[in-house]
């Protein structure tokens, strides 16, 4: 009976039911497998290329990742993106709402163009009030430069032009997407200007956050003992702080006399300063784990010195894992510098971002009166929505080999 | 258990006295001090300003100090209850902050009890159900509370009930119960109004809550017990009440140490935002003013409601959980 357990089922005789298959070729232990096109592609594809293949089936998180390219675009090439420079005010046209574009003008195509408004003063509020006049017709140029009031700037502040992918035919045609603001500024242009600022303070901060995150997570996870446990209670301490009320406190410390250049610094630093430790944290507890796994033990056995182990093993294998992070901490740096400077004490004018722009929306009267005013909340929405759907994407495909 | 009490119970202290530490430092930060706005503010009135006057002033509010000893006197105060005076309102710091920090704490209490009513229902009805067309709607509303900050949550708010029913939400009472005690028709008047920053403070709270918990009740569900208890014929409901919930509700507590910074922060501008007498507006003039001990009052009374809720959750934690318990550890 035991011996006939040994030999295997293929020796039991005519009782089995299922005939197996048994190949009749000699087995050689050398023959290397073949693997077929595709497996060899996967089996030899880079970390990153794996990355990439995982994250392209997240269709959502892709989408995501073009629409921030395309904002960064934007917010880059703001000069040419909007159609009025950033002060420009237009003091006929104050508090004016926003133009719908038609393309037919009484049955005849004319192209993409604007009714004019024409203004009437309640005498009662003495509020200005404008109605579309279909007589006036602001054709909207497009790839056009010049030859308007406001359409002059300063490219990244290098060299003067005035070229705008489009813009109203004249001073006297003014169009405003998505109306003015209390000084006759041209809300659509005002967004896009605060695009640069708003995107660049999560940029800027996460860098900061980082080189603090790594830097002190990293020290934690190698060194442990002491260290890391010093490091754990800074952590704890700074996370036991609700943030906003401190964040709010630490820029209101930041002197009055600063330039807003200084500000602008400043609350970044402030941003990221309160960030770190949750970065720093999963630097400690990734570093921990991995200097367990089998290839960490590998090269230490081959002799590898510990910067190696760390430079080449290590920090490789956990980067995946802190870009997912960082694409979810971002969208907080931004969310933070908005509410900071809707409550006026973050970023102040003239530097324009999407808080500063949202300050001016902060009384329900005045919202009320002129709704137009929200409107920076949309682009702040959409690209935090964004920020979460790629950052999501990234950490699903952080882990290749899951 | 009496041990892990005593133990976090002791880890507390120097949390809270380096919390302490840090609040001062904050606050004496800006260059100058409450007195020097005083006088700037006199002078642009062309008020005259009589330097021993500022100096006795000085000396009363004890601003002459050395900043360590100016620290531990704050500090003392505070252990007996006294936490400084407000040169703003020029009253007693605790007179101020006393109804603000209870309505506070009202706030914030029935905004965690939100979103764990809401994202315990929706959590639990989504993960049942994976893929289904209420999980991708559940989803999309979760991403987009996520995204939306809830002070612009807050303004659309008041901007559509203003367009719409012709009414404010702003506020946390009737306006004649403002500034009175206690009172029954107070609270009512404060339950009428709670619903709306509950909403507003816990959407985002409550978007993150349910994806945990949809994500930690799936992974419960495809193990092997469940596949067993459902091979052996036990109802669906008592299957999935019984083991799966019990284990995937753990983050419902744990989270609270998350989940309260948060909230509070939220409700810091929520409050200015939608006019609520809790800490909001009056921490944002404190600062601005300068008001040292009033800010730092407050800022000390938000941090010490984090931290003593997650000692509470920490401690529900290990009376629910055998593995914390009897690990006797902090880890987590």
């Amino acid at each position: 009976m035991n011996e006939a357990t040994t030999r295997g089922p293929q020796d039991s005789g005519g009782r089995d039911p299922v005939p197996h298959f048994v190949s009749d070729a000699p087995f050689d232990p050398d023959v290397e497998v073949v693997l077929t096109e595709e497996q060899e592609k996967y089996y030899m594809a880079s970390q990153w290329k794996l990355m990439w293949w995982k994250l392209k089936r997240h269709k959502i998180a892709v989408a995501a990742g073009f629409f921030l390219i395309f904002m960064y675009l934007v917010a880059a090439f703001a000069e040419l993106f909007a159609p009025y420079a950033l002060q420009h005010r237009d003091v006929r046209h104050t508090f004016a709402p926003p133009q719908s574009i038609h393309l037919f003008h009484e049955g005849k195509l004319v192209g993409p163009f604007v009714y004019g408004y024409s203004a009437e003063r309640d005498m009662e509020t003495l509020q200005k009030i404008y109605t579309p006049d279909p007589s006036k017709v602001h054709r909207i140029r497009f790839f056009c430069s010049g030859g308007y009031r406001g359409a002059d700037y300063e490219f990244w502040g290098l060299f003067k032009a005035d070229f705008h992918l489009f813009c109203p035919s004249g001073t006297r045609q003014p169009v405003y997407l998505l109306g003015t603001d209390r000084l006759g500024r041209d809300m659509l242009s005002r967004i896009i200007y605060g695009a640069r600022i708003s995107l660049a303070i999560g940029l800027i901060g996460i860098v900061v956050s980082f080189a603090l995150g790594i830097g002190i997570g990293g020290l934690a996870g190698f060194y442990g003992g002491l260290v890391d446990n010093v490091v754990q209670r800074i952590i704890e301490i700074l996370k036991s702080f609700p943030r906003l009320p401190l964040w709010m406190a630490l820029s209101a410390s930041l002197p009055a006399k600063w330039s807003p250049l200084y500000i602008y610094f400043g609350i970044t630093l402030i941003l990221a300063l309160l960030d770190w430790p949750s970065l720093a944290r999963a630097v400690r507890s990734k570093l921990l784990s991995l200097r367990e796994e089998d290839f960490a033990i590998a090269a230490q056995l081959m002799g590898a010195s510990t910067k190696r182990i760390i430079g080449k093993h290590l920090v490789p294998s956990f980067a995946s894992h802190l870009i997912a992070s960082a694409s979810l901490a971002i969208p907080e740096m931004i969310l933070g510098e908005t509410a900071l400077s809707f409550l006026g004490l973050g970023l102040r004018p003239p530097v324009t971002s999407w808080g500063v722009l949202l300050n001016e929306a902060q009384n329900i009267q005045i919202v009320v009166l002129y709704p137009w005013l929200m409107a920076p909340m949309i682009p702040v929405i959409l690209v935090i929505l964004a920020f979460n759907f790629l950052g999501d994407g990234l950490r699903d495909a952080a882990d290749p080999y899951k | 258990m009496l041990r892990y009490i005593a133990h976090r119970l002791i880890l507390m202290i120097p949390t809270l006295l380096a919390v302490s530490a840090i609040v001062f430092i904050i606050i004496q930060l800006p260059p100058g001090d409450y007195l020097e706005t005083l006088i700037a503010e006199m002078q642009s009135r062309g008020e005259a300003v009589d330097p021993n006057q500022i100096e006795a002033l000085r000396q009363a509010y004890g601003l002459d100090r050395h900043p360590v000893e100016q620290y531990f006197s704050w500090l003392f105060g505070l252990l007996q209850g006294d936490f400084g005076w407000s040169f703003e309102h020029n009253r007693p710091v605790s007179e101020l902050i006393g109804q603000r920090l209870i309505l506070t704490f009202v706030v914030t209490f029935s905004t965690i009890l939100f979103i764990w009513v809401v994202s315990f229902s929706i959590g639990t009805y989504v993960a049942t159900r994976q893929y289904s067309v209420s999980d991708h709607v559940a989803t999309l509303i979760g991403y987009l509370g996520l995204a939306t900050p809830n002070f612009l949550l807050a303004l659309v708010l008041m901007y559509l009930a203003n367009q719409w029913f012709d009414t404010s939400i702003g506020g946390i009472m009737d306006d004649e119960y403002r500034n009175q005690p206690w009172s029954w028709g107070k609270a009512m008047s404060v339950l009428e109004h709670l619903w709306i920053p509950v909403i507003v403070i816990g959407t985002s709270g409550t978007a993150g809550m349910i994806r945990r918990l949809r994500a930690n009740l799936l992974d419960e569900l495809q193990k092997q017990y469940v596949v067993t208890g459902r091979a052996k014929g036990l109802h669906p409901r008592k299957l999935l009440w019984k083991y799966p919930l019990r284990m995937a509700i753990n983050p419902f507590i744990a989270d609270i140490g998350s989940i309260l910074p948060e909230v509070i922060s939220g409700s810091a501008v929520v409050a200015v935002v939608l006019n609520l007498d809790i800490t909001g507006r009056m921490l944002l003039d404190a600062l601005r003013a300068q008001d040292m001990y009033l800010a730092g009052s407050f800022l000390m009374c938000l941090a010490l409601l984090v931290v003593i809720g997650t000692l509470l959750s920490d401690l529900a934690l290990a009376a629910l959980d055998p593995r914390i318990r009897l690990g006797g550890g902090t880890s987590r």
